[in-house]
C-alpha cells in the first residue's frame, strides 16, 4: 500500500538528517574544543604588558574587557594601546609598556570614567590607590645606588615621592666610608605606573614594573615573626624564658 | 546555454546605471561614512565617534554596544556595566526595527571584502566550491557563547574577523591582512558567499535578532517578473527570494521574511520590471486562492536556494 512507501523513505530522510546533525555538531564541537584550546594559550599576558589602572584581576578583566578602545581615546598621553591582531597581549586588549609610556597618573582617573562595562572597576577613584603592578629593582648589579653613587632618580620620579620608594642608608663595603642610598620599593604603596622604570637611566632598566603576582613573595600561613608578636603582644611571648648569651664563630677556641 | 553576459543589463538599460545601482551605491556610501565617522578622530581630529563597533561613543553622550559581544561577556561570566548594557540595547532595538542583518549589509566592514571575492569569483567564472549547510552559523553562535560560558573570557573576540578587522582600521592593523586574506581566500576559492552566507555567526546573531523586524523587501509586482533571474543571482542569501517572488500560486505573501535577508537592496536595483520594493513586513496580504483559504504568511524559506 502507499501507507508504508512514506514511512521508509522517512526513515531514510531522517537517518540523513541524523548524519546531517550529528556532522555539524562534530565540526562545530572540534572548533570549539579548538578555540577553547586557543583562550588558554592566549590569555597568558606578557610580563612587561601593565593594565590600565583599576583593571579588574586578568581573568575577570578577559570577561569584562569588549575590546572597545575607550580608555585609550580618554588617556591623554600616548601610555595605553589597544593590542593588535598578532601581537602578544590578547587581541583588542588596552595596554601599557611602562618602559615606553608609563601611567601618568591622572587625578580624574579618565581612563576608567571610559570605561563602558567596569573592566576598568569604576569604584576606583583614587589614582593613588591603583594597582598596574609592583616596582622591583630587578638589577642590584647595574643599579648606580648600589655602585655608591646617588643616582635617585627612580626615588625622584615617584608620584609617591619617599613613600613608595624610599632610599635606605647601608654601609658602601667598597669604600669603607660612605653610605649607599638604596632604592627600596614598598609594595603597599606602590601603584605600579611605571614611571621609575621610564626614567631609569641605565640603557635597560634596573627597576622594572612587574604584575604583582610576579613581583611579591608569600610567607607561609603558620608563619610567624617573633618580634612582631611580641610587639601585638605587648609582652614576651614565653614569659620567663632564659636568654642565653650569644656565641660568636670568633670567640670559639 | 547561453550565460548571461551581464547581470542587471536590462534593469540599467531601462532604469539607468545610476537608478540600477542605487541601493548598492548607499551600502557603499554607509560603510564608508560609518568607518570615516570612526577614523575621524584619529586620522584629522574630529571626534564625533569615539571606540569601535564592538562598543563606541558619539558626540559624548550616546553609549552604543555590540549586543552579540556584550552577550558573550555575560557568558563569560561578567554582569555589571550599566553603560555596555544601555548601549547593547539601544543597537538590539534598532536592528530588531529595521532588520537584523542590516548590520551585514550596511555596517559590517568584511562585507566589502567577501563582495570583492564574489565580484573577482564571477569575473573567472570560478565554481560554486564547498556549499556549507546555512544552519552552521547557528551552531557556530552557540559554540562561540559556549566557549565563552566554560573558558570565562570572550573567546570568539580572540579570533572574530568582523570586530578584528574594524578595530584594526580603526586603532592599528598589526598581522590584521592575514586574517582578512583568509576570508578573502575562503569566499574565492573555497565556498561561495562561504563566509557571510554561511559560517559567520556574528551575521547569525544579527539576523536572529531581525527575526520579526518591521522593514522587509517585498516583491510587490511579482506579478511582472519575466524570470531572468537576475535578482537570484546578486542576492547574497538567495533561498530568501524564492517563497516571496515563486509564491503566488501557494498563497504565500510577497513580503521577504526570511531572518537571513540583509535587506540589501541589491534585488531591487537589478530588477528591470521593479518587482521589489522596501516595506513593511505587515503588508503581506496572501491572495486568496482558489477554495478560499488564505494561506499562512510564514513559508518554509529553507526549501529555497
Amino acid at each position: 500500500m502507499n501507507k508504508i512507501e512514506p514511512s521508509a523513505q522517512d526513515r531514510v530522510t531522517r537517518r540523513r538528517f541524523m548524519a546531517k546533525i550529528a556532522r555539524t555538531a562534530g565540526g562545530v564541537g572540534l572548533f570549539s574544543m579548538a578555540l577553547g584550546l586557543f583562550t588558554r594559550q592566549a590569555r597568558s599576558l606578557p610580563a612587561l604588558a601593565l593594565r590600565p589602572p583599576g583593571a579588574l584581576p586578568e581573568k575577570d578583566f578577559l570577561a569584562a574587557c569588549i575590546r572597545c578602545g575607550l580608555c585609550v581615546r580618554d588617556c591623554p598621553y600616548p601610555t595605553l594601546s589597544l593590542s593588535s591582531f598578532g601581537e602578544d597581549v590578547p587581541v583588542g586588549t588596552p595596554y601599557f609598556i611602562a618602559r615606553q609610556a608609563p601611567c601618568e597618573m591622572c587625578e580624574d582617573v579618565p581612563c576608567v570614567k571610559a570605561c563602558p562595562t567596569g573592566a576598568l572597576d569604576p569604584d576606583m577613584t583614587d589614582i593613588y590607590k591603583s594597582d598596574m603592578g609592583l616596582a622591583v629593582l630587578i638589577d642590584e648589579e647595574t643599579c648606580l645606588n648600589f655602585n655608591g653613587l646617588r643616582c635617585d632618580v627612580c626615588y625622584r620620579v615617584c608620584p609617591l615621592l619617599g613613600e613608595a620608594i624610599t632610599l635606605e642608608r647601608h654601609h658602601n663595603q667598597r669604600t669603607n666610608k660612605h653610605a649607599m642610598f638604596i632604592p627600596t620599593v614598598h609594595s603597599d604603596k606602590c601603584t605600579g605606573c611605571g614611571k621609575c622604570e621610564r626614567s631609569c637611566v641605565l640603557e635597560k632598566a634596573a627597576i622594572r614594573v612587574l604584575p604583582r603576582h610576579l613581583a611579591k613573595g608569600q610567607i607561609g600561613e603558620h608563619y610567624r615573626l617573633g618580634w612582631v608578636e611580641k610587639d601585638k603582644l605587648g609582652h614576651e611571648l614565653v614569659p620567663g624564658i632564659i636568654d642565653l648569651p650569644d656565641r660568636l664563630p670568633e670567640a670559639r677556641p | 546555454m547561453t550565460i548571461k553576459q551581464s547581470i542587471g543589463q536590462d534593469a540599467i538599460n531601462s532604469k539607468g546605471w545610476l537608478a540600477a545601482h542605487k541601493w548598492l551605491f548607499l551600502r557603499r556610501f554607509t560603510q564608508l561614512a560609518i568607518l570615516g565617522l570612526f577614523l575621524a578622530g584619529p586620522l584629522v581630529g574630529i571626534w564625533i565617534v569615539k571606540g569601535n563597533l564592538t562598543s563606541s561613543l558619539t558626540l559624548g553622550f550616546l553609549p552604543l554596544t555590540d549586543p552579540y559581544v556584550l552577550l558573550q561577556s555575560l557568558a563569560a561570566g561578567h554582569t555589571l556595566g550599566l553603560t555596555a548594557l544601555s548601549g547593547a540595547t539601544i543597537v538590539a532595538v534598532f536592528y530588531a526595527l529595521v532588520g537584523g542583518r542590516v548590520y551585514c549589509a550596511f555596517v559590517c566592514p568584511m562585507n566589502v571584502v567577501t563582495d570583492a571575492a564574489r565580484w573577482l569569483a564571477k569575473r573567472f567564472n570560478l565554481s560554486k566550491g564547498w556549499v556549507p549547510q546555512r544552519e552552521i552559523r547557528l551552531w557556530l553562535l552557540g559554540a562561540t557563547l559556549l566557549t565563552a560560558l566554560i573558558s570565562g573570557t570572550l573567546a570568539w573576540e580572540l579570533i572574530n574577523p568582523v570586530s578584528i578587522l574594524h578595530r584594526s582600521l580603526v586603532f592599528g592593523f598589526g598581522y590584521t591582512w592575514t586574517m582578512v586574506l583568509a576570508v578573502f581566500l575562503f569566499d574565492l576559492l573555497i565556498s561561495r558567499r562561504g563566509w557571510c552566507g554561511h559560517i559567520c555567526p556574528v551575521g547569525a546573531f544579527y539576523g536572529l535578532l531581525g527575526t520579526f523586524s518591521l522593514i522587509r523587501v517585498a516583491a510587490k509586482k511579482r506579478e511582472q517578473c519575466n524570470d531572468c533571474m537576475d535578482c537570484f543571482a546578486v542576492c547574497p542569501e538567495p533561498h530568501v527570494i524564492t517563497p516571496a517572488l515563486r509564491g503566488a500560486e501557494s498563497g504565500t505573501g510577497p513580503v521577504i521574511i526570511s531572518r537571513d535577508c540583509t535587506n540589501c537592496g541589491r534585488c531591487i536595483d537589478v530588477c528591470a520590471e521593479n518587482v521589489f520594493t522596501f516595506d513593511l513586513r505587515f503588508n503581506n496580504q496572501a491572495p486568496i486562492i482558489s477554495n478560499g483559504v488564505k494561506a499562512s504568511s510564514t513559508p518554509s524559506s529553507r526549501k529555497a536556494a
